[in-house]
Order: C-alpha cells, then sequence, then structure tokens
C-alpha cells in the first residue's frame, strides 16, 4: 500500500484557517497592535497559498509575489509603528475604539 | 518503494504537526490579552510557516521568512510594545459587543468562499520550474535572475516603496522640537 503525497488542497486549508483567524482577529480585537499582528498573520497565510500554486504549478511567479509581499509588509510595519508611537504620544491610548479623530 | 512510503510519511507527520501548531498559536495569539505572550505566540506562527515552506521545497523563501517576518518585523513590534507600556484591555468575557457578531459573520462567510475555492484545487497553465529544475540551480539563483529579468519594474518600484517608508517612519517618529517644552 502506497501513502499518497500531500495535496495541494491540505496546505490550501491551512492557509485559509490562517487567513480566517487573521480576519477574527482583526474584526474582536481593539487593542491598535494586536489588529496590526493579526493583519500580518493575514499576509503572511495568503503568501503560504502562493508558494503552494508555485510549488504544484511548477511557477516561479508565486515566489517573487511573496517577494514582493514581504517587501510591502515590512514597509507597513515600519510606518505603522511610527503612527502608533505618535499616537500614543498625543492619545495616551492605542484602544482603537477611542481614537476617532478623523471619523466624523 | 518502501524508502519513498517512509519519506512521504515524514513529511506528513511534519506537515500535521507544524500546520496543528500554527493554527494552535495563531488562535492563542488572536486571545491573549497581554500584547507580548501575542508577538511571541505570532513568532511561532511565523516559524510553523517557515517549516511548510520548506516542505514545498523553497528553502530561499523559508529562510526569508525567517529573517523577515520572524526576526525584523516581530522584533520591531515587540520594541513598539515595550516603549508604550500598555495597559491590559478591559474586556469583560460576557459582554458580545456588536462588533464580535459581525467578525464571526464575516469570518464565517469568508470561510465559506475560501473552501469553495480550496477545494477547486491548483488549476492553471503549468511552468517550466519543476521542483528538480530549481533545486539544481538553486532556489536564490532563480529567484535573482528573475528579480532582474522579467521582475525589474516591480522590484524598482518595491525600492521606492521602501525608501518612502523609512522617511515616512523616520519623520512620523520624530519628537518636534516644539513639543518638548
Amino acid at each position: 500500500m502506497t501513502i499518497p503525497p500531500i495535496p495541494s488542497a491540505a496546505y490550501l486549508i491551512v492557509g485559509a484557517m490562517l487567513f480566517i483567524i487573521g480576519a477574527v482577529g482583526v474584526l474582536t480585537r481593539r487593542n491598535g497592535i494586536v489588529v496590526f499582528m493579526s493583519i500580518e498573520l493575514m499576509l503572511n497565510s495568503v503568501n503560504l497559498s502562493l508558494i503552494t500554486f508555485s510549488h504544484f504549478l511548477n511557477s516561479m511567479d508565486g515566489v517573487l509575489f511573496v517577494f514582493f509581499v514581504m517587501a510591502v509588509a515590512a514597509a507597513e510595519a515600519g510606518v505603522g509603528l511610527a503612527i502608533f508611537v505618535q499616537l500614543y504620544r498625543t492619545q495616551k491610548t492605542i484602544h482603537l475604539d477611542e481614537v476617532h479623530l478623523m471619523r466624523w | 518503494m518502501f524508502a519513498q512510503n517512509i519519506s512521504i510519511v515524514f513529511q506528513w507527520l511534519v506537515f500535521l504537526g507544524t500546520a496543528f501548531v500554527a493554527i494552535l498559536a495563531s488562535i492563542l495569539m488572536i486571545t491573549r490579552k497581554n500584547p507580548i505572550h501575542s508577538a511571541l505566540l505570532l513568532i511561532l506562527t511565523f516559524l510553523c510557516t517557515a517549516v511548510l515552506f520548506f516542505l514545498l521545497q523553497n528553502p530561499f523563501i523559508a529562510i526569508i521568512q525567517i529573517l523577515v517576518y520572524a526576526g525584523a518585523i516581530m522584533m520591531l513590534i515587540v520594541f513598539v510594545i515595550m516603549l508604550l507600556e500598555l495597559e491590559e484591555e478591559l474586556v469583560s468575557p460576557l459582554k458580545i459587543s456588536f462588533s464580535k457578531g459581525v467578525g464571526v459573520l464575516t469570518a464565517l462567510l469568508i470561510m465559506l468562499g475560501l473552501f469553495f475555492a480550496v477545494f477547486g484545487g491548483a488549476r492553471g497553465a503549468i511552468g517550466e520550474y519543476t521542483p528538480e529544475k530549481v533545486s539544481q540551480l538553486g532556489s536564490a539563483k532563480v529567484v535573482g535572475k528573475l528579480l532582474f529579468t522579467d521582475y525589474l519594474l516591480p522590484f524598482e518600484i518595491v525600492s521606492i516603496l521602501l525608501m518612502a517608508a523609512i522617511v515616512g517612519a523616520i519623520v512620523l517618529a520624530k519628537q518636534r522640537p516644539s513639543e518638548k517644552e
């Protein structure tokens, strides 16, 4: 009896579950930093799906896409955390319900 | 035949173990009250994803994942958490607010959509880079070659983006001299 190799659907299910957990984190948590980390988790799960398709379709395009996603995530982390530091300086909180300067 | 089975069984064990740990750690991450605990659990999730990238025969991306995500970005997040001396979130466990209801509903809808997409499987044109060819040439070499030929324009745009991000981060985080006194 031979055991089948790991199908692409298995990796995609893991990616989908991580994405859903990240989405739930963004929508339910009110701490700015935790929301930010949940967004990073969602980006990472998309990377997993891209690498899976790239592996099973014998293509390198997905790998290059992951490369660019990581660059965008690094830029986002730098600017986003600078915004949180500045927000904490002026508002003394990063609780997202109490930050409503730009909300009418 | 037997040796091949052994390697596939080993792959399955590693896959199931890392997938389980990744999902468990990410569920714990969004439920912890202390943001430092969330950050450490997120690092664990990223390391598990790096192992999955190794299983998908992509050592270059796996190492970049560890360096950039688990190293640089998470170090930045942990530093900012330490800088801000956050108070714990005051959330009563019994109160189910409107946003949580909307969150769960949206997550269920996304899950439905994703599972329809997942069981379609990987469809599309088969490319030329088989795993054997990539491992023979070297993963980093193939990526570098493509980065400087087919993907040159996005590569340059990314460099401008990173430059703008550096300038933006410094401008935002700099203490204005008028605010000091």
